[in-house]
């Protein structure tokens, strides 16, 4: 107690220093994986990408980042194992994001994408079941987690598999594609609206104050659909094809209508990525606010401090505007054989698992949804060609940080309780 | 630094390399008019530097075709089956192959056609070469069969465009035929050796028009999976 009483303010500026820079980290290299696809079909360029994604990442962060980051401050640890040494909660909390902070500096150096996701997992896991003892694990929830690693890759690769297989019914094999386009992809456009604004309706003003009545919700969130639905159809009006265009360049024309609708897909890849990803460095930050703030009372039902999210929200956004354009722009330069049409089902389906599994609070991690969806509209022969190994050595990544972030976070666990507590 | 991405899992896509090689394989091919041109006149020289650009046009088509194969390891995932790309590929090589071979041929012996044969000949190279120009059509339209993933109305077109290869190699067989008919009628006049070469000679132009032919079932095939 007298060390949180006497260092808390000391514990809380190294707490937000370190989650701020790990939004930072999130912003500046994670992002890349969530407007990567959007930059590589060449449906945004990389100046859109930027102001897309700062804006909605931190829409998301702030306006939905709620939920996961309850679940990370509170969900992973039993709470009840640390009313009598507050401060020992407080230090793993710091040396979790010490220790995820540090594995992903390592991985992006060594080019592996790894999830920021798992490594913070990893490290809260790791402190808890070693530092402390294993049973101050809520192992049944990890195991949930965990569980909802293997589970959303699926569901969003279904889901992908099932939006590209609609758009082939309803656009590319009809008479007449570009018409159908026009048609069908405002309707698109409307259900990513739908998606974003009902989650963050339902799930997540609550973490900002507002309460909106379930029904009400429902309705705010089709008048939105359709806001942006009729937009969209506005927009796509406004599209030129060369009348001289003969049936051979037709599909290039589609493209163009799909390109469109990627930048509402985008948006909303950039708003899911916020709203689950900010957790991973606000969360830890939050438990060492509330548990300092209240003296080191534990399990308090305290709010989340108001200025949390729009730190993480901040802290991602800095990190978009300081490296982001180099790193699109590296992304942007590789890859030339993905269409607006295959990164729109990739996009729509991966934002919408990950933005449905926020509002659950579950952390998952958006690169690997993006892999199943990709993997899905692969199944449905969409895509030119897959490289298995890569995708082997992404899933291999994930499996290492786990272990890799949990041993980082054990070590600096016990080198910050030297510190403080000798 | 090294990115932190997972784009890397999208490979190189197989089908612009097989469209770029195919179109190549077609204007090496297409080279053999103005070379039998040449022949027809007996300018040596024209036709000696027309069968030099066959040739290169054949070794740039060789370059794509390697380039293609390294650049398919057995990790990849691709609508179509990687086996039946590979053979695709051979396939398509083939035409220009036989065109080098044809237009060396005559050039190596200097073989004169005789007058009587030109304007059958070139009736008949035309015709094979349509089947190889059909072949080329057929393989340009794997961009259009990806966008709409491998089925529906492009399937149908592509087959239609296939049955056409179909029956302009029906029509080479015809000619072919009543090419060596006109060339029996000759044979006593001429010196027996050419008279070989020549049959020789019909032949592998003919065979330009089957290969082009065996590219479209190829490809059947590949809807077909």
């Amino acid at each position: 107690m007298d060390i949180i009483n006497s260092y808390g303010f000391v514990l809380i500026v190294i707490a937000a220093s370190v989650g701020f820079l790990m939004a930072w980290g999130i912003g500046a290299n994670d992002v890349a994986n969530a407007m990567g696809t959007s930059v590589g079909s060449k449906a945004l360029t990389i100046k859109q990408a930027i102001f897309i994604a700062m804006i909605f990442e931190f829409a998301g962060a702030y306006l939905a980042g709620g939920e996961v980051t309850s679940t990370i401050r509170k969900g992973i640890i039993d709470s009840a194992y640390f009313v009598d040494t507050p401060e020992l909660l407080v230090f793993g909390m710091i040396s979790a994001l010490f220790a995820a902070g540090i594995w992903l500096a390592f991985a992006s150096y060594l080019g592996w994408p790894v999830s920021t996701t798992h490594s913070i997992i990893g490290a809260i896991v790791g402190f808890a079941a070693v530092g402390v003892s294993s049973d101050a694990v809520e192992w049944a929830k990890v195991g949930g987690i965990v569980g909802s690693w293997i589970i959303t890759p699926a569901i969003s690769g279904f889901i992908a598999y099932l939006i590209f297989q609609s758009a082939q019914k309803l656009i590319f094999d009809t008479d007449n594609p570009f018409e159908s386009a026009k048609r069908y992809v405002p309707f698109y456009m409307a259900f990513a609206g739908f998606v974003m604004a009902l989650v963050t309706i339902k799930k997540g003003l609550k973490h900002v104050g507002f309460n909106i009545p379930a029904d009400q919700g429902y309705f705010i969130a089709i008048g939105i659909a359709v806001l942006v639905g009729i937009a969209g159809r506005l927009y796509i009006r406004r599209i030129k094809i060369d009348p001289a265009a003969k049936k051979e360049a037709q599909f290039a024309n589609v493209e163009k209508v799909f390109a469109v609708l990627m930048i509402v897909t985008a948006c909303c890849m950039a708003f899911a990525h916020g709203s689950n990803d900010v957790a991973n460095a606000i969360g830890p930050l939050a438990a060492v606010v509330s548990i300092v703030e209240s003296g080191g009372q534990i399990g308090a039902k305290s709010a989340l401090a108001w200025w949390i999210l729009p730190l993480g929200g901040i802290g991602i956004v800095a990190g978009l505007a300081l490296f982001g354009h180099r790193v699109i722009k590296t992304i942007g330069n590789g890859i030339t054989h993905l269409t607006p049409s295959r990164g729109f089902a990739a996009e729509l389906a991966a934002a919408s698992t990950v933005v449905i599994a926020s509002g659950s609070g579950l952390p998952i991690s958006t690169t690997q949804t993006l892999v199943g969806a990709v993997l899905g509209v692969g199944m449905a022969r969409g895509i030119a060609a897959i490289n298995l190994g890569v995708v082997r050595n992404i899933v291999v990544s994930w499996v290492v940080t786990l272990p890799a972030g949990a041993g980082l976070s054990i070590i600096f666990f016990f080198m910050i309780k030297g510190i403080f507590a000798p | 630094m090294p990115i932190n991405s997972f784009l890397g899992v999208f490979a190189k896509s197989p089908l612009k390399p097989l469209e770029d090689h195919i179109n190549l394989v077609h204007k090496c091919s297409q080279g053999l008019l103005p070379f039998f041109k040449a022949v027809y006149i007996q300018d040596w020289k024209v036709a000696s530097e027309l069968q030099h650009h066959i040739s290169m046009l054949e070794k740039q088509a060789d370059v794509i075709k390697r380039e293609l194969r390294i650049s398919l390891p057995t990790g990849i995932f691709m609508p179509i089956q990687r086996q039946d790309v590979l053979d695709l590929l051979t396939q398509q090589d083939k035409i220009a192959n036989k065109a080098k071979d044809i237009s060396g041929r005559i050039l190596g012996r200097q073989l004169v056609i005789p007058d009587e044969l030109h304007v059958p000949f070139m009736e008949y190279l035309k015709r094979c070469l349509d089947a190889t120009n059909q072949a080329k059509k057929v393989i340009n339209e794997l961009d259009d069969l990806l966008e709409t993933g491998f089925r529906g109305r492009e399937v149908r077109l592509v087959e239609d465009m296939i049955e056409r290869l179909d029956s302009i190699e029906d029509d080479t067989d015809v000619l072919q035929i009543s090419l060596r008919r006109n060339l029996l009628a000759l044979e006593k006049n001429l010196n027996p050796v050419d008279v070989m070469f020549l049959y020789n000679i019909i032949e592998w132009v003919g065979e330009l028009a089957d290969i082009s032919e065996r590219v479209g079932s190829r490809l059947e095939l590949m809807l077909a999976n």
